[in-house]
């Protein structure tokens, strides 16, 4: 589904991605954890179309396609999803409005009939239900004066609007207070099917107990050090970065 | 950031949609302005003398007279003697059916998306539709008339109502008020009047559609709008304009006088062709637009979004006589590419207690100017007056600039006035928060265009808002790459 093949990218003017290689295929979950700085938000911007992140080499394949013969929506209607680190507020323009117009243009992209204002209203509901999102939220303009935990809350609610193929959540759990990070997750494997991925951003072990990884990858300084099944993660919870960093030979 | 500008530079390169000049027979005299023609006009007007007098007083100030210059605005040199100022469609004949109008004119109603016969039928508006110069359609009116709500051209107001006209004519804006309302008074050609009688609410819209037509014709329109006492009427005026490379001047004048408890809501959705990408052509904007609470409690808004015009010198204002009577201005000015905007209101506060209110929102692209210009004023006997203003400017990209010229004069210690500004951009990390989200960056901006104007267009009418939300995301979309 996605594969990422010597992937350097800069900002302003620089380096910080220096050769990913990363291949994830459908119905797997991936959690790429690393320090503070490493690349990790840089790599998800990169992937959904930022073009504040310069791609200076290498090559990515989604869906079997160039993804940079796309367009940041294209690569959203193709089934790219981003929860954002720190997702920005839209003051004056309604969640309805939003995502009615967004879910709306996914559809147009593949050739299926806009949903009438009824049946939008349903499928709002229903996944409302799903992450537990308040309507107080999703009737209040888009982030706007939400709290941190609310404007995750409100990513996974839109990542369940959208149904994508590939969805990619950048620290999601921070923030998310326990019960939350709990329902939050809940979503996130009701959602995950054989047909779809994920890649997971944490610094936490702690969201690997609720969504089970596949892969557990290190990014370190702008590079993949190391890759491994699960166990990976409370390795790194037990004793940091350092022994990748002195296995590094720093 | 660079490509940023560049995107919303692509973006905002969009043609003007209504740009098309319909082909009906005008009827025009020579171009020119002199004593001779006014008297033509007034004449071919069948105007009684009162009229002829005022238009001919009006003339003779003008002529002392110099075009403001304060404004933030470069205005090329203006050749009157270039001009013609009078068209009207040679057919004139008032008609029983719209079988009878000339079909190229419904046609030019249709592609404005605003066929007149859907409009009598299902929005329950009565539209006097002002092609060029002369009123060629008048629907509603017996439903009007049976509450003796007079809603005609005001050249028929002339005829029928001079009464009416001798006493409200120049109340609200005089013959002298300024040069481009002395020329008005001069030369105007036609335009609406509203009679709202004692105690009456107005059952349903009145709306205008201004089309600015015949080559290089100057447009002149005359609107007066009485509320008599505990009255109640909405007026809705909307205009598109053809697209063409001369520059054509408008100097329009609208009059409000608001008695006793009255209220009157007026609305406008102003879409006049701005000139291309380059800043070639467009229509010169001058008008005068001022009500007066005349009588106590009695309430005047102006609402307004506007995105035409290639030059915009425009206020909107109210002069608050009544004790307790209340004004408001809710405005949204758009310009793109080489448009400039000057506009703004004067709330002048006479009466005690009175109160009002301003909303301006502002949204430049481009390489256009947009200025806000607005004076609050409070008499000494005004006790108790309060003001609220809010003034907010929205760029788009660079290139652009946005000006606020707040004026403050109060006259006495019992009033409050406040005053609050913000100027803000559209980030490129919410278009990409639209873009991420499956949404295009025409339409996103378009939707945070909207999101930022939609407590203004909350006070528009219901077909109204619709429209000017359009008109928003219209005059800002481009072909993107
Ligand atoms: N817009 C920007 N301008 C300048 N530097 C940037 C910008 N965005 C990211 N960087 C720099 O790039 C590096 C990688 O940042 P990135 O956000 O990808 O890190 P991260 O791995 O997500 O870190 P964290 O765990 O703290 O979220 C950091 O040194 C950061 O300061
Ligand atoms: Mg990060």
């Amino acid at each position: 589904m996605l594969v990422i093949k010597d992937l350097y990218a800069k900002v302003e003017g620089k380096d910080i991605l220096k050769g990913i290689n990363l291949t994830v295929n459908a119905g797997e979950v991936h959690a790429i954890m690393g320090p503070n700085g490493s690349g990790k938000s840089t790599l998800a911007n990169v992937l959904a179309g930022n073009t504040n992140f310069e791609v200076t080499h290498g090559s990515i394949t989604f869906n079997g396609k160039d993804i940079f013969e796309m367009s940041p929506d294209v690569r959203a209607k193709e089934g790219l999803f981003l929860s954002f680190q720190y997702p920005v507020e839209i003051p004056g323009v309604s969640m309805v409005n939003f995502l009615k117009t967004a879910v709306n243009e996914h559809r147009k992209y593949r050739n299926e009939k806009e949903l009438s204002a009824g049946d939008f209203l349903k499928l709002m509901r229903e996944k409302k239900a799903m992450v537990q999102i308040d309507s107080q939220l999703t009737n209040r303009s888009v982030n706007e004066g939400f709290s941190g935990g609310e404007k995750k809350k409100n990513e996974i609610f839109q990542m369940a609007m959208l149904e994508p193929t590939l969805a990619i959540l950048d620290e999601t759990d921070s923030g998310l207070d326990i019960d939350a990070l709990r329902i939050v997750s809940n979503g996130v494997n009701l959602l995950k099917n054989k047909n779809n991925a994920t890649i997971l951003v944490t610094h936490y072990q702690r969201l690997l107990d609720y969504i089970v990884p596949d892969f557990v990858h290190v990014l370190y300084e702008g590079r993949i050090v190391k890759s491994a099944g699960k166990e990976l993660a409370f390795e790194l919870e037990e004793k940091g970065y350092d022994w990748i960093k002195k296995e590094l030979g720093e | 950031m660079e490509d940023q500008n560049k995107l919303i530079h692509e973006v905002t390169q969009r043609d003007y949609r209504f740009g098309f000049v319909s082909d009906i027979e005008t009827d025009t005299i020579v171009k020119g302005l002199n004593e001779e023609v006014i008297r033509i006009i007034s004449a071919k007007k069948d105007e009684p003398e009162f009229m002829l007098e005022f238009r001919l007083k009006a003339y003779r100030r003008w002529l002392t007279m110099k075009m403001p210059e304060w404004a933030q605005l470069k205005v090329p040199v203006i050749d009157y003697q270039e001009i013609i100022f009078y068209a009207a469609p040679t057919q004139q004949a008032k008609y029983e059916s719209l079988n009878e109008v000339d079909p190229e004119l419904l046609r030019t109603f249709e592609k404005l998306g605003i066929p007149l016969e859907e409009q009598k039928m299902l929005s329950g508006v009565a539209v006097d539709a002002v092609i060029d110069s002369v009123s060629v359609k008048t629907t509603f009116k017996e439903t009007l008339a049976e509450r003796g709500i007079i809603f005609c051209s005001f050249s028929e107001a002339v005829k029928h109502h001079p009464d009416l006209i001798q006493k409200y004519l120049g109340m609200a804006v005089p013959y002298n008020d300024n040069y481009f309302a002395a020329l008005n008074s001069a030369v105007f050609s036609d335009g609406s009047f509203v009679y709202i009688p004692k105690g009456t609410r107005c059952p349903m819209e009145l709306s205008t559609y201004f089309r600015i037509n015949a080559q290089n014709t100057g447009q002149f329109e005359r609107t007066l709008v009485i509320a008599d006492d505990d009255s109640y009427v909405s007026y809705l005026e909307g205009c598109t304009a053809p697209m063409r490379d001369e520059n054509q001047l408008h100097a329009a004048v609208v009059e409000i006088i608001a008695l006793d408890r009255a209220e009157v809501k007026y609305s406008t959705v102003q879409n006049w062709y701005p000139g291309d990408k380059n800043g070639k052509g467009g229509i010169f904007n001058f008008v005068t637009k001022r009500g007066i609470c005349k009588g106590v409690a009695s309430k005047i808004f102006w609402n307004q979004v506007e995105t035409g015009s290639a030059i915009t010198w425009k206020y909107p204002s109210c002069i608050l006589m009544g004790d307790n009577s209340v004004a408001e201005f809710n405005s949204v000015a758009l310009t793109n590419n080489h448009q400039q905007a000057d506009t703004g209101t004067k709330m002048i506060h006479i009466g005690k207690n009175t109160k009002s209110t301003i909303v301006s929102k502002g949204i430049s692209a481009g390489h256009s100017s947009n200025s806000y210009r607005g004076l609050v004023r409070v008499a000494p006997k005004a006790e108790n007056a309060r003001n609220y203003s809010q003034c907010d400017s929205l760029l788009l990209g660079d290139t652009c600039g946005a000006h606020t010229f707040p004026y403050i004069e109060v006259g006495n210690s019992s009033s409050i006035i406040e005053h609050e500004a913000t100027t803000s951009k559209i980030g490129e990390d919410q278009i990409f928060y639209c873009n991420q989200r499956g949404i295009s960056t025409e339409d996103a901006i378009g939707m945070i265009v909207n999101g930022y104007a939609r407590e203004v267009i909350n006070k528009l009418p219901m077909e109204f808002a619709v429209e000017a939300q359009k008109l928003l995301q219209i005059s800002l979309e481009g072909s993107v790459g």
